[in-house]
C-alpha cells in the first residue's frame, strides 16, 4: 500500500514524443505502470512504445480515462501543459522538467489548489511505490529499480532525485522495504514538500516510519519541525541532512537551486537542532539511517 | 540575477514609481544636478552604506573626488564601474516595502513597514507587529485595495495612503511581470513636499526566467557592469572549460579546497553527502564537484587528470549514488584513463570507486582488471568515504 499513487492509477504523459519522455515511458510500462495515452500537440496518430499519442489532453482522456499526468516538456511550456491537465480534470500532476520559472510554478499551484489536485515537482525524478507503480524517471530501467527498491513499511521523501534511490537502496540492502518513495523536486517551491507528504504518510496505515533527505537552504525543515510538534505527529521520522560543510561557505550555490545558505538561515546546523527539539531523529552519518530504523521498529514491536 | 540599483530604478521609473533625479558617473563627468548629491557605488550587494560605498557631496569638485575614490576602492569583493549620483531628498517619512515568495505558503508575499531605512530582519525579530505581510495571487496580482489594506494595517492614514497604495500595487505588478524573486524598496520615502520616492531598490530576477526578458539577459552579458574580485581559481576555470567543451553529461561546479584528497562525486545530493562523509572521517578534500547525466568517457578522463594535476593530490575518490541514467562502465573507463594520463597507477591512485547502478557488471570487470579497489551497492556512501580516507592516510 502506498500514498499519492497505487497500481490502479491510469497515467498519461505530456510531451511523450520527447527523447527523455519516451525513454521513461518505456521504463514505466516495464514496471507495470498503466500508461494509457500520451500528448504532444501536432503528433496525434503516432505511437510511443505502443502508447497512442494525441494532440490534446482532452482527446487523450476522452479515449483513455486517466487521473494522472507526467509532464516532460520544455520549461517555457510547463505552465501551459499543467493548466491543460488541470483543466481536463487530472488530479495528480508530476512535473519532471527542470528550470521552470517560479512564477509559473506558483500559478500552477494556485489552479491545482482550486481543483483539489496534487502536484509533485517540478524538477523531480518522480516517485515509486515498489511493486505497484513508478511515475517519471525515478530509479531508471526496471532491472535497476528492482535492485534498489522493495515493498515494505518505510516511506521516503527526498529533496534529491538520485538520493531517493540511494536511500531505497540502503534500506533494501539491509532488508527494509519501502511504501512510497517521493523525489519532491530540487526547487525552492514544489507542489508537494515534506509539509504535505508527512501528514499523508502519517495517515497511511502501512507506513510505519519515514526517511527524509534534506539539504541546506529554505525553511521547509524548520516548518516541518513546528508542524510535528503542533499536530503531535507520532509517526517516526528519520532525517538525514546533507551539505553540512556548506554552513561554512555562506552565499555559495551548491547542488540544487535551494542549496544556498544566507548567514545562519537555512543552515544544516539550525535544521539539525530544530529537528532534534521536535523529536525527529537525525542520522548524522548516512548509514546511521538503518540502525535508527531498526531501533524504531523494535520500539514499535514492544508497543504492540 | 541581481540588478544594480540604477538598473532596478530604471524599471521602477518606467512603471510610474518616482526616483530621485540622478546621473551615472564613471570618470570625469559634467554634473547637471542640484547639490547636495548622494553618491552610491553600483555593486550587486547590499550593505554598501556600512562599507563606505555611500557618500554625500556638496559641490562639483567634491563629487568628482568622491566618485573617483569610490571607483578605485573595491567594496566587499566588488569594484564598481559607475557611481549613481542622486539629488538628496528632503525626507519627512521613511517606509519599507518588499515583495518575495513565501516558499511554505507557495504564494507571493507583500511586506510593508512604516519604519523604513532600517535592518528589517532586526525589526521583524524585535517588533514583528510592525512588519505587515500579506499573501497575494500570482495570477491576479495585488489589487489596489489590498495594497491599501496592508498600508493601513501598518498604521498609515491620511494623505500618503493613496500614493503609497499605488506604489505598492505597482511594485507587485513589476515583481510578477519581471519574474523577480525579490523586489525591495528600502527606504521608500515621502519628501517634505509630499512626493513618494524610491531611494534604494534591490531586485533579483530569476535566472530560470531570463529567457522571457531578453533586455535584462542582455545586461548580464554586457562587459564592465562591475568587476568581481572573487574570481574563480585557475583550477576551477580549467575544470569549467572541461565541462563546457563537451555537452554530454555534467562534470561541473568544481570548487577548489585546500586538502589533498581529490573527489569525483555526484550527482547533486550525493555530492553533498559524500563531501560531508569525507570530512567526517577526517579526510581533507582537494575539491568539490558534481558529475552526472551520463558524462562521456573523455569528460571524466580530463576531469580526473586535471584533479590529479594539483600539486600534493595523489589520490581520487570516486563516489556516486546508485545511478540509473549514468553508465558505471563509462565512468570507470574515464577515471582509469585520466589516472593513466596523470602518470599514476589506478590501483594506488584511486582511493575507492563506489558507483553502483546501470552497467555495473561491465564497470566492475574493468576496475578489477586494473586492480582498483571498488565497492558495490551494499557499501553506503559514507562507508566508502571512510574506506577512502583510511586507505590514503594509511
Amino acid at each position: 500500500m502506498a500514498i499519492v499513487a497505487d497500481k490502479n492509477l491510469k497515467v498519461i504523459i505530456q510531451g511523450i514524443t520527447g527523447r527523455e519522455a519516451a525513454s521513461f515511458t518505456k521504463d514505466m510500462l516495464d514496471y507495470g505502470t498503466q500508461v494509457v495515452a500520451g500528448c504532444t500537440p501536432g503528433k496525434q496518430g503516432q505511437k510511443v512504445h505502443g502508447v497512442p499519442v494525441y494532440d490534446t489532453v482532452r482527446q487523450a482522456v476522452a479515449e483513455h480515462p486517466a487521473s494522472a499526468s507526467v509532464i516532460s516538456v520544455p520549461p517555457a511550456l510547463v505552465k501551459g501543459a499543467a493548466f491543460e491537465a488541470l483543466d481536463n480534470g487530472l488530479e495528480l500532476i508530476i512535473i519532471v522538467t527542470e528550470r521552470v520559472p517560479r512564477r509559473d510554478v506558483v500559478e500552477t499551484l494556485e489552479i491545482a489548489r482550486q481543483n483539489d489536485a496534487r502536484v509533485i515537482g517540478p524538477n523531480t525524478l518522480g516517485l515509486i511505490c515498489p511493486h505497484e507503480i513508478k511515475l517519471g524517471m525515478a530509479g531508471g530501467p526496471v532491472e535497476d529499480v528492482k535492485k534498489s527498491y522493495m515493498p515494505g513499511p518505510v516511506g521516503i521523501a527526498s529533496r534529491s532525485g538520485g538520493m531517493t534511490t540511494e536511500i531505497a537502496n540502503l534500506l533494501t540492502t539491509n532488508g527494509i522495504g519501502q511504501s512510497t518513495c517521493v523525489a519532491i523536486g530540487g526547487d525552492p517551491i514544489v507542489g508537494s514538500n515534506f509539509l504535505e507528504l508527512i501528514p499523508m504518510f502519517d495517515a497511511d496505515p502501512h507506513t510505519k516510519a519515514v526517511v527524509l533527505f534534506c539539504e541546506p537552504g529554505g525553511v521547509i525543515e524548520e516548518s516541518l519541525a513546528a508542524m510535528v510538534v503542533e499536530r503531535n505527529i507520532k509517526l517516526p521520522i528519520v532525517a538525514f541532512l546533507a551539505g553540512r560543510f556548506v554552513d561554512g561557505m555562506p552565499g555559495v550555490r551548491f547542488g540544487h537551486a535551494a542549496t544556498i545558505v544566507e548567514g545562519d538561515k537555512g543552515s544544516a546546523r539550525i535544521k539539525r537542532e530544530t529537528f532534534l527539539k521536535a523529536g525527529i531523529h537525525v542520522a548524522d552519518k548516512f548509514s546511521d539511517i538503518v540502525p535508527i530504523l531498526k531501533r524504531i521498529e523494535k520500539e514499535l514491536d514492544m508497543e504492540e | 540575477m541581481r540588478l544594480l540599483e540604477f538598473e532596478a530604478k530604471e524599471i521602477l521609473a518606467r512603471h510610474q514609481i518616482a526616483v530621485p533625479k540622478s546621473q551615472l558617473l564613471s570618470g570625469s563627468d559634467q554634473i547637471d544636478l542640484k547639490f547636495p548629491l548622494v553618491l552610491k557605488v553600483q555593486i550587486p550587494l547590499g550593505g554598501r552604506g556600512k562599507a563606505g560605498g555611500v557618500l554625500v557631496a556638496h559641490d562639483e569638485v567634491q563629487a568628482g573626488e568622491m566618485a573617483a575614490g569610490l571607483l578605485a576602492t573595491p567594496i566587499r569583493g566588488y569594484r564598481a564601474t559607475c557611481v549613481l549620483a542622486e539629488e538628496q531628498a528632503d525626507i519627512s517619512a521613511e517606509y519599507y516595502l518588499a515583495l518575495t515568495y513565501d516558499t511554505v505558503a507557495k504564494l507571493p508575499l507583500a511586506i510593508f513597514s512604516a519604519e523604513g531605512g532600517v535592518d528589517i530582519e532586526e525589526l521583524a525579530a524585535r517588533e514583528p507587529e510592525k512588519v505587515c505581510k500579506r499573501h497575494f495571487s500570482a495570477r491576479e496580482g495585488l489589487m489596489q485595495h489590498q495594497a491599501r489594506e496592508l498600508i493601513v494595517q501598518a498604521g498609515i492614514h491620511g494623505r500618503p495612503l493613496l500614493a503609497l497604495g499605488s506604489v505598492l500595487a505597482n511594485s507587485a505588478d513589476i515583481f510578477l511581470r519581471y519574474d523577480c524573486t525579490i523586489l525591495e524598496i528600502n527606504p521608500l520615502v515621502v519628501s517634505s513636499d509630499g512626493k513618494v520616492m524610491a531611494l534604494d531598490c534591490h531586485a533579483d530576477i530569476e535566472d530560470e526566467a531570463l529567457f522571457r526578458h531578453p533586455e535584462i539577459a542582455g545586461l548580464e552579458k554586457e562587459e564592465g557592469r562591475f568587476e568581481s574580485e572573487k574570481k574563480t581559481t585557475e583550477f576551477e576555470a580549467k575544470a569549467a572549460e572541461i565541462d563546457s567543451a563537451d555537452h554530454r553529461g555534467v562534470a561541473g561546479r568544481v570548487i577548489e579546497f585546500g586538502g589533498d584528497l581529490g573527489l569525483i562525486i555526484g550527482g547533486g545530493g550525493a555530492s553533498l553527502t559524500a563531501f560531508d562523509a569525507v570530512k567526517q572521517h577526517g579526510g581533507e578534500p582537494a575539491n568539490y564537484c558534481e558529475i552526472g547525466g551520463n558524462p562521456s568517457v573523455s569528460k571524466v578522463r580530463y576531469l580526473t587528470s586535471h584533479i590529479l594535476s594539483k600539486p600534493g593530490v595523489e589520490n581520487v575518490s570516486v563516489i556516486m549514488n546508485v545511478v540509473s541514467n549514468t553508465r558505471v562502465d563509462l565512468i570507470a573507463r574515464g577515471i582509469i584513463a585520466g589516472v593513466l594520463d596523470a602518470g599514476k597507477d589506478p590501483a594506488k591512485a584511486i582511493a575507492v570507486f563506489r558507483v553502483p547502478g546501470a552497467w555495473e557488471e561491465e564497470g566492475f570487470k574493468i576496475l578489477k582488471k586494473y586492480g582498483v579497489p571498488y565497492v558495490d551497492r551494499t557499501v553506503s556512501i559514507d562507508q566508502a568515504a571512510k574506506f577512502a580516507v583510511e586507505r590514503t592516510q594509511g
